[in-house]
């Protein structure tokens, strides 16, 4: 039935049959070398399609990232899907971009560069081929249909696009950084409903746009992302533009300088669309505890989710049937689920990207700590802060990690060994691979769905000759509440700062400086933060703090040496769910408190932070509620370009489908049109 | 963070209080008022039949602003009297997500002292916040060393008494329990007409070393004494210019009494200590009204007093309720300072990045306790005038540049110097720097001297010339005044027949046997020669003449 054209005037989609089938969303066997076999469990499906040529690979998530192109690609490159009898599995497979026909045109026209990094998906790469000029593409396109060929044209071809994509259309002028720009503006516009940014610098983004053009006029591009619009978690400092934190209490704070990650990405210039929203100072994992209101997941407007919903859901209640994004990076996992940018930045202290990452079908990369810089970021707690790449893809994750990766002399916890350049390998064979699967993840929470998705990409690296390995990490249980005393201890601290004197939120009461530090932090901070802080001070008296500090430090190089051993025991890279299920609506999840919420959503991934490892989140199918899981790979500290390539073969491998956005979010603006999303200051 | 030091305090290591401070002579001390001066010593003269004699402990922490162009953990310059807030980084007005990274300077400076005070400098140590709210403490904490010092377990040596009553055993010495790096604080302004209070960030940030010194000292002359060779090192450094009046260096005392042979009293700390005389009065008084206290069957608090310059009292600051936890954490955005020596250090190490505790040991220049053996050596001068020297900001430079330049001899030189020269410039209020006399003109002054062309008063009246009329030399001031002694044999015949033509009584006197009429003669001798004559060959000529 996806084989139904796109339609924009389209009243609905009929109800997906064979809803049941749901956990088989892998990709069918391929003869590819490298396709996955899944002979034990999934329906084999011997491909009606042309095989993929060895030279060329698939693009895998580089392809469109839009809901149009695959439907149309199916449509028209497919037709004879079979539609009757269409299951889950080849439902989502039909949504896939990377393994069509098409590309057997394209041989030998765009081959992958040698180091690997380029593999421009083949519909895309015709499309370009095609019509070098978007003005001069024509309205009788070869797919046979104008309205797709238009819509092409628009926004969502260009915005679905990979980085070396878009920074390809770029540089071929089949776009110019201020058209890319104002699409990009007005899908923030279009997707205002999402709550996804807190502050949208439009006049900033657009001179910044600007410059890039006349960049490109005079053939001096500064780099790869150059003109390519990007968002920003509002907890990175960014000068001259307000950085809230979703707190009052940094309300109205415009920072005078730019976090050096932010830095880095203006001086490869990219543009800087505007800031995220979060939990407020990044506490919480689902994006819902900040002054600026819960970020929407994108997903709850997907028709892969719409269409899985029981029919008693009717339009009344959809409203309050929304999803959470996850968090803290909610606001900019949002934004690039929504195509609204093409790299975001987050923050990983617990999860906080991978989460998000996860429950809304991204790559979500955390690096190494020491990796890269958090000059300029806003602490939750300094010893495990890693800025965090959201992308849609691992090789646009790749290349942001490129750029922000290296010593900084303002961090003095930067690594000062030489990094990068994250050019990542293709990796073609698995069999040197050991895969470890900590037994310990195996908790009670775990969704059974997530939990079967996870022994099949267990099982499909070891079909693929990876070893894989049961492991051990005995001190996981602990992660949680040594945790909590250590995060609260720093939380404590660095909220120290915020007493009103010399920046942000300062409270009316002028008795005595004691009485106005009292009254700005009560008005300034919200529980969840206020909490923080006090049991963060309790646990650092002095009477205290080797029961609940040391103890938990301790605790820390514990759960860190758990690590150490399983790697030092031969493995490479472990594989672990991302969260326990996929994103749960915003009433279920505001029926717990933040602190457990919290406890939850960070299960598998926070000893990671206390760990320093780098982790990544590759979504890697769709839910029988059909919204995305994701599943974690964990690597040796430093060894991230490692974990990145084995990420790229597995998101390679699976296949994760494309979020499928366009007509239903036209249908819900106009119900979001007369709310009134002040948060959303478009500037 | 001396507080818990003194409970642990060795036992047996209490001074009485009697014998310390009379034997000796301040080598700094400037007469007092003389009310709280020597009170210390007051409390032991008359002890009470049958009562018990007093014992006080004295711990020092002084705080000692590094001299460096920037601060601990910012780029912000460092400088004294610059306008308000003009020095004031994003990182020194805790803007958030600014990161501190350590400035290389303060800590070769903190392992420079470290080694001058003995210490055994760690090869790592470590960073904390200690927390507090307070206005002009951006951040909220204070980043500073309390787990893991820099430095640790060294020693101070100081001299109590020189001159004639100088011996060795006047020597003591303070252990200095550890030193570290932290971070100064911003100034406060209270302007109480208008119940506001400025706020001031220069100095927020700017590096400190805490100096912890255990409770070894007994009285305030042994404090100050102690904390005055402190200074001396500092400078000798070039770790900090030490000066108490600009704040570069703070001091505040732990103070208790106790019955020796008990254990220690509680203590009070004492605060607001801007000189080093304040200093040594406000523990002397401190001690008093601790025993004045305990033997009126009161109790002492565990206190903050802040010494009062007028009164020459301590009064008690009001403390904040409670008593403060600091809630100490590890600073996360620090890693471990490592420091290494010649045989540790890595390969191929860049040397900006590492801080090499043998190059600096060697790079040490010398001691203020070499230079004053070495003084005594090299000019034969005495111990206490090679203390003399050293006290005095710049004396030292200018002796040794007369010296270049004089025949004189040293001890001449340094009399001069000692008396004279430091006279006119503390009547004046001057420094050495700002003399209008230079030691090239003082040694020419004291050649002239030495080689008899003029007798000592006209030297003196010279030298008032020369601090009067700058620009002119001394042989020119001789010259033009004539103050040449009169050196020709027939001359000065002539003159002293002269005198005794016109006194014929008291040639009688003389030749009746009353030899001390002589003296008179010799002065109206030299009163004839408006004294340019040198006194023994006037009484030579005289005595030749009379007989």
């Amino acid at each position: 039935m996806q084989s139904l054209c796109f339609n924009p005037a389209a009243p609905g989609f009929p109800p997906l049959q064979n809803q049941n089938n749901i956990n088989l969303t892998l990709k069918s066997p391929r003869p590819a070398p490298f396709a996955p076999q899944y002979p034990r469990r999934m329906p084999t499906r011997r491909p009606h399609r042309t095989p993929v040529q060895a030279g060329v690979r698939a693009g895998g998530r580089d392809g469109p990232e839009n809901s149009i192109l695959p439907n149309l690609h199916e449509a028209l490159l497919n037709p004879k899907h079979d539609q009757g009898s269409s299951t889950a599995a080849n439902r989502v497979r039909g949504s896939l971009p990377g393994d069509q026909p098409g590309r057997a045109t394209l041989r030998g026209k765009r081959r992958p560069i040698q180091d690997g990094c380029a593999h421009v998906t083949p519909w895309q790469v015709a499309i370009l081929d095609l019509f070098p000029l978007r003005s001069s593409f024509p309205l009788s396109s070869p797919w046979g249909n104008e309205g797709r060929a238009a819509e092409l044209r628009g926004n969502c071809t260009m915005l679905g696009l990979s980085l070396r994509e878009v920074s390809a259309a770029l540089k071929q002028g089949q776009i110019s950084p201020v058209e890319l720009c104002r699409k990009c503006l007005s899908r923030i516009r279009e997707t205002r409903f999402l709550n996804a940014y807190i502050t949208v610098s439009e006049d900033k983004a657009l001179k910044q746009a600007e410059e890039s053009e006349k960049r490109y006029e005079k053939g001096r591009a500064l780099g790869i992302l150059d003109g390519i619009p990007i968002a920003i978690k509002d907890n990175f400092s960014t000068a001259g533009i307000e950085t809230t934190c979703a707190s009052h209490m940094l309300k109205g704070y415009i920072p005078p300088y730019n976090a050096t990650v932010v830095q880095k990405l203006l001086d490869q210039g990219a543009v800087l669309l505007g800031k995220t929203n979060l939990d407020e100072f990044a506490m919480g994992s689902g994006s819902t505890d900040g002054i600026f209101g819960p970020v929407r997941n994108p997903w709850s407007y997907s028709r892969q989710y719409r269409e899985k919903r029981k029919p008693n859901h009717h339009r009344v209640d959809e409203d309050s049937n929304w999803l959470i994004t996850g968090g803290s990076s909610g606001g900019s996992a949002a934004a690039v689920s929504a195509f609204t940018c093409f790299a975001a930045l987050g923050s990983d202290t617990g999860g906080s990207t991978r989460n998000p990452a996860a429950l809304c079908g991204l790559v979500g990369l955390k690096p190494t700590y020491g990796l890269v810089s958090r000059y300029g970021l806003i602490p939750l707690v300094n010893s495990m802060d890693v800025p965090g790449i959201l992308t849609r893809c691992v090789d646009d994750a790749a290349i942001v990690l490129g750029i922000l990766a290296g010593h900084d002399v303002k961090d003095s916890t930067t690594t000062q060994d030489p990094v990068g350049p994250f050019i990542l390998p293709i990796l073609r064979d698995v069999s040197k691979l050991c895969i470890g699967i900590p037994k310990e993840y195996h908790t009670p929470g775990l969704s059974s769905e997530t939990q079967a998705l996870w022994s099949k990409a267990a099982d499909l690296f070891e079909s693929k000759g990876a070893k894989v390995v049961e492991v051990s990490l005995p001190h996981t249980s602990y992660s949680i509440v040594c945790y909590h005393v250590l995060c609260t201890a720093e939380v404590a601290s660095n909220m120290a700062r915020f007493d009103g004197l010399e920046y942000g939120h300062r409270c009316n009461v002028n008795v005595s400086t004691e009485a106005m530090y009292a009254a700005t932090r009560r008005e300034g901070f919200n529980d969840v933060v206020r909490g923080r802080i006090l049991s963060g001070n309790f646990f650092l008296l002095k009477e205290n703090y080797d029961d609940y500090f040391v103890k938990a430090q301790k605790v820390r190089r514990l759960i860190a040496n758990d690590f150490v051993k399983v790697f030092n025991s031969g493995v490479d890279i472990l594989l672990t769910p991302t969260t326990l299920s996929d994103a749960v609506p915003y009433v279920e999840f505001i029926k717990e408190d933040n602190r457990t919420r919290s406890a939850q959503g960070d299960i598998f991934t926070q000893s990671v932070n206390m760990a320093g490892l780098p982790a990544i989140n590759v979504p890697m199918a769709l839910s029988s509620q059909g919204l995305p899981v994701g599943l974690q790979l964990i690597g040796r500290a430093f060894s991230d370009q490692q974990l990145l390539t084995v990420a790229r073969w597995f998101e390679e491998q699976v296949q994760f489908p494309v979020i499928q956005l366009q007509e239903l979010m036209d249908n819900c603006q106009s119900i979001f049109q007369h709310e009134k999303l002040t948060s959303v200051s478009l500037k | 963070m001396a507080a818990p030091m003194l409970q642990w305090a060795r036992a047996g290591r209490c001074w009485l209080l009697g014998p310390c401070p009379r034997r000796m002579i301040l080598l700094f001390a400037e007469p007092g008022p003389g009310r709280v001066r020597g009170q210390s010593s007051a409390a032991a003269q008359e002890p009470r039949p049958g009562a018990q004699e007093w014992a006080a402990v004295v711990g020092l922490e002084i705080h000692v602003q590094i001299s460096s162009n920037s601060k601990l953990f910012s780029g912000s310059q460092v400088t004294f009297l610059a306008p308000p807030n003009s020095l004031v980084s994003f990182f020194d007005a805790s803007l958030p997500g600014t990161l501190p990274v350590l400035n290389r300077r303060c800590v070769e400076a903190a392992v420079m002292t470290g080694l001058a005070l003995n210490c055994t400098v760690n090869k790592k140590s470590l960073f904390d916040r200690k927390h507090y709210f307070y206005a002009d403490l951006p951040a909220g904490y204070q980043i500073t060393q309390q787990r893991r010092p820099i430095a640790i377990n060294g020693s101070l040596t100081y001299s109590l008494g020189v001159g004639a009553l100088w011996s060795p055993s006047a020597t003591k010495t303070v252990r200095i329990k550890q030193i570290q790096l932290e971070q100064d604080s911003g100034k406060s302004l209270h302007d109480d007409m208008r119940s506001q209070t400025l706020i001031d960030l220069n100095r927020a940030g700017v590096g400190l070393m805490e100096v912890v010194m255990e409770p070894d000292m007994s009285c305030g002359d042994e404090a100050a004494t102690a904390v005055k060779e402190l200074q001396l090192i500092l400078r000798a450094l070039g770790t900090s210019q030490a000066n108490m009046a600009e704040g570069q260096l703070r001091v505040d005392a732990n103070v208790s009494v106790h019955h020796p042979g008990e254990p220690l009293g509680v203590r009070t700390e004492v605060k607001n200590l801007n000189s080093i005389r304040f200093l040594a009065k406000a523990i002397d008084y401190e001690i008093q009204r601790q025993i004045k206290e305990l033997e009126n069957g009161g109790k002492i608090l565990n206190e903050t007093r802040a010494f009062d310059e007028k009164l020459g009292c301590t009064v008690s600051m009001r403390d904040k309720e409670g008593k403060q936890d600091y809630r100490f954490m590890p600073e996360p955005n620090l890693p471990p300072l490592i420091l290494y020596d010649t045989e540790s250090l890595p390969m191929g190490a860049d040397p900006q990045q590492v801080v090499n505790i043998d190059r600096i040991r060697e790079s040490l220049p010398e001691l203020p306790s070499v230079t004053r053996e070495r003084l005594v050596e090299q000019y034969g001068i005495l111990p206490e005038h090679s203390f003399a020297l050293l006290n005095e900001d710049g004396l030292l430079e200018f002796f040794q540049n007369v010296m270049k330049e004089t025949r004189a001899e040293p001890k001449k030189v340094i009399g001069w110097i000692l008396s004279t020269f430091l006279g006119y410039l503390k009547q004046r209020n001057l420094a050495v720097s700002e003399s209008p006399v230079s030691p090239s003109s003082l040694a020419e002054l004291l050649s002239l001297l030495d080689d008899k062309v003029i007798s000592q008063p006209a030297a003196q009246q010279v030298f008032e010339e020369l601090w009067q009329n700058q620009g002119k030399s001394p042989g020119q001031i001789v010259q033009e005044k004539k103050l040449e002694l009169l050196h020709q044999q027939e001359e000065l015949e002539e003159i002293c027949q002269a005198v005794l033509d016109q006194h014929p009584q008291e040639v009688m006197a003389v030749k009746k046997g009353n030899h001390k009429v002589v003296n008179k003669l010799i002065g109206l001798a030299r009163r004839a020669t408006l004294g340019r004559a040198d006194p023994v060959k006037i009484k030579q000529i005289l005595e030749k003449q009379l007989q």
